[in-house]
């Protein structure tokens, strides 16, 4: 078996993450000087200067422990994006702006049709979310496994699953990607490697360590990107995860969308540290920080974590920081968020800052902008249509894949249970 | 008197409770300033602060495991598990150590604790959000099993839940969440281990509790009108089970039904039907009947409906009743009519 423990000889602490590329991309001067192991250049012979540095300086809580409700300072400044926006391909960073217009329309469009109750059960969208989907999705090669939360929507269509599917799916129509059983919390799709999204937080996170073991063990060269919230990271199944990943050299990027808020809880008055990138050290995981709202720094950063993921067989963690547009889910009225939040947010329009980038540098042009906003409409309404023209699902395959065999499902219905009676 | 919905009498009681023993503490996900997912500890953190209603990371083992340490040392916690599923990851926790404390320390370490828990569906809350996971607790020596069907009983298990020397696992019904009912709050019901009697009848007992008693009801009122007197007992409490009330009714009709939301095999009518076989056997006309979900995981909420129980399949059942006269030759109902209804 190729999961072996970490040989004693082997360094302990990553080598430092290359300058331009993914840790700097928000780590603010502060941050440097609190956190050298994931930043700096610290190697194999500092380990203990690292490890009394980081207890001393980063495990003391502030003021007022857990509860600490202040929002001030805690979201980095935005800085300038990594890429040098010259050194990209036009094509590509329209295709990226298409991608991320896309998901906020199939977004808009999906709240609205739960709010008309055309689609069932719980629902959480990725408004807002844009730049981090887009930015990660296309950090992964075809072969790469992902596994999500619920929030899932703008990572299945990122993953290359069709919007008629994903739609169809929302609309629990038999056309869906999961025949409609799934619903908005649960898209799965083995063709485009899309392993679903998860209802239960931190479900996913066994899983995708348990995917990235199978890849592994068979000496496979995929990667599997497990993404979570930020309030995951207080849930047995993290701690279990990672310590698993690292001991056993698994090729996972554990992803945290950090927006600050698990449901209606502050971070901070869940999290012991609320850097999350931080919680990975005590598996010996490197973890870096990126500013989720620009969609080249999070491309960038996960490029680089991906492939060394690949390359040297092991687990990372990355936070990328996020806004949530609006409440956990379409029915949440985020009563618990101040109005300057909610303007914070809105301000912070990762769409919006891109557009304008693109507009800045002469790459996105009226008639483009309105070309791609045309066609993301035209996508989007197809999809909503094909839907609402699907198919329900038939009531006689309520037994259909309880198990393999359609014997064992006959032989525990309720004895002369009228249902079906022919 | 005044009208109230479950979810209000739910957080009456709470605010009671919160008021007379200052030893009640309550938390867990977002309980606190949001007030709970279905808003039953809405305004608690304001009225009693975060000392008493509070936030907590979402950890469900953490929140069961830290709730038995605080009531080892005397407090009485009442904590939230979100939804149904989300309680499983406690799971561990409730058998292994609430169930036991009491046992394992013989009876010099009780555990006072109340763990609220959403549960049942009807809403469309899909797979994770529409569980019946009463069997799992029920199943577990040392813990007590109850569930409201009716606001003031909602009010008075809860009251009663908290004051309680034992671990309680409270099921709420979340799809009667909204069912209101004219109550004069405070109220006490009867005790928490008694089943009751909701509607007298000679002909048949429906047996169900917390979701299924207010559609049972309307079942034996469908019946009513076609000449047979369905008697509705709502148990209350799962665990004990109130064999005197159950028994004294069958042995009354002497046919019986158990009705509930869980899959049927191996779910609590399973143990009803047993019980009520072994104290009635010699008053029975039929098999004990069980309406309940199919044996398959949650469906989606397009299916919702056909999975759970309806008065049409709970009339079903009563029609295999193996009637011989009676109300079926006053009607124009035979048996198995119902299952031309299907769906």
């Amino acid at each position: 078996m190729r999961v072996l423990p970490r040989q004693l000889d082997q360094p302990l602490l990553r080598p430092a993450v290359e300058p331009g590329v993914g840790a700097h991309a928000l780590a603010s001067p502060e941050q440097q000087a609190t956190a050298p192991a994931f930043s700096g250049s610290t190697g194999p012979e500092e380990a203990d200067s690292y490890v009394e540095r980081h207890t001393m300086a980063d495990t003391a809580k502030p003021k007022g422990g857990g509860t600490t409700r202040s929002t001030g300072g805690r979201r980095r400044s935005r800085k300038d994006s990594p890429s040098n926006i010259a050194d990209e391909q036009p094509k590509v960073l329209l295709e990226y702006y298409r991608q991320m217009l896309l998901i906020r329309r199939f977004e808009e469009r999906t709240g609205q049709a739960y709010t008309q109750a055309r689609i069932g059960g719980y629902c959480h969208l990725n408004l807002g979310e844009e730049a981090t989907i887009v930015g990660l999705m296309t950090a992964l090669q075809e072969r790469d496994y992902l596994f999500t939360n619920y929030r899932d929507h703008g990572y299945a269509i990122g993953k290359g699953m069709s919007p008629r599917s994903v739609m169809a799916e929302l609309y629990g129509r038999s056309t869906g990607a999961a025949k409609g059983w799934g619903g908005s919390m649960h898209m799965y799709d083995t063709e485009t490697r899309m392993l679903g999204g998860y209802g239960i937080v931190g479900g996913q996170l066994p899983l995708a360590t348990g995917a990235a073991l199978a890849i592994s063990y068979r000496g496979g060269d995929e990667v599997v990107m497990c993404q979570m919230g930020d309030g995951t990271t207080n849930i047995g199944a993290w701690h279990e995860s990672l310590n698993i990943a690292s001991l056993w050299n698994l090729p996972v990027i554990f992803v945290v969308i950090n927006n600050y808020t698990g449901m209606g809880t502050p971070v901070e008055a869940s999290s012991a540290e609320p850097e999350l990138y931080k919680r990975g050290s005590a598996f010996r995981i490197e973890g870096v920080r990126v500013d989720g709202r620009d969609v080249l720094a999070v491309r960038d950063a996960a490029a680089n974590l991906v492939e060394r993921a690949r390359s040297e067989q092991r687990p990372f963690l990355l936070e990328a920081t996020s806004y949530r547009m609006k409440g956990h889910s379409v029915v949440d009225p985020a009563k618990y968020r101040t109005k300057e939040q909610v303007e914070e947010a809105r301000s912070n329009d990762p769409i919006t800052a891109f557009e304008a980038t693109l507009e800045k540098a002469g790459i996105l042009t009226e008639e483009a902008k309105q070309e791609i906003a045309d066609s993301v409409r035209e996508e989007v309404a197809d999809a909503a249509e094909f839907a609402e023209n699907s198919p329900h699902p038939e009531v006689s395959t309520l037994f259909d894949y309880t198990y393999a065999t359609p014997v064992a499902n006959e032989s525990r219905r309720m004895p002369a249970d009228p249902v079906f009676a022919e | 008197m005044a009208e109230f919905s479950m979810g209000q009498a739910l957080n009456r009681a709470l605010r009671d409770a919160l008021a007379a023993d200052p030893s009640v503490v309550v938390y867990g996900e977002d309980v606190g300033p949001l007030g709970g997912v279905f808003r039953v500890t809405d305004g608690l953190t304001a009225e009693f602060g975060e000392d008493r209603v509070f936030d907590s990371p979402l950890a469900e083992s953490g929140i069961v495991g830290t709730a038995v340490g605080m009531a080892m040392y005397g407090r009485r916690p009442v904590v939230e598990m979100q939804f149904d599923a989300f309680g499983y990851p406690a799971f561990e926790q409730v058998v292994s150590h609430v169930a036991k404390m009491r046992n394992r320390t013989r009876g010099r370490v009780g555990l006072p604790l109340v763990i609220r828990i959403p549960y049942g569906g009807g809403i469309g809350a899909v797979e994770h959000h529409g569980d019946s996971s009463e069997m799992y607790y029920a199943h577990t020596p040392g813990l007590h099993v109850v569930t409201p069907a009716t606001p003031a009983d909602a009010y008075s298990l809860l009251r009663e839940a908290i004051e309680d020397p034992d671990p309680v696992v409270f099921l709420e019904p979340k799809r009667r969440y909204w069912t209101k009912a004219e109550v004069d709050l405070p109220v006490r019901t009867e005790p928490m281990d008694r089943a009751v009697v909701r509607r007298t009848g000679t002909d048949v007992t429906l047996i169900a509790y917390g979701p299924m008693v207010d559609t049972v009801l309307e079942a034996a009122e469908a019946a009513r009108e076609e000449g047979c007197a369905a008697e509705v007992v709502d148990l209350r409490s799962l665990s004990p089970f109130d064999d005197q009330t159950v028994t004294a009714s069958v042995r009354r009709t002497g046919r019986a039904v158990v009705v509930h939301e869980a899959a049927t095999f191996g779910g609590y009518g399973a143990e009803v039907a047993a019980r009520v076989t072994e104290q009635c056997f010699h008053y029975l006309e039929a098999p004990v009947l069980r309406v309940g979900g199919f044996d398959i995981p949650y469906p989606p909420p397009e299916l919702e409906e056909y999975h759970l129980p309806s008065v049409d399949r709970i009339l079903g059942a009563i029609d295999r009743l193996q009637w011989e006269s009676e109300w079926t030759a006053e009607s124009p109902a035979v048996p198995g009519r119902r299952s031309e209804v299907g769906v």
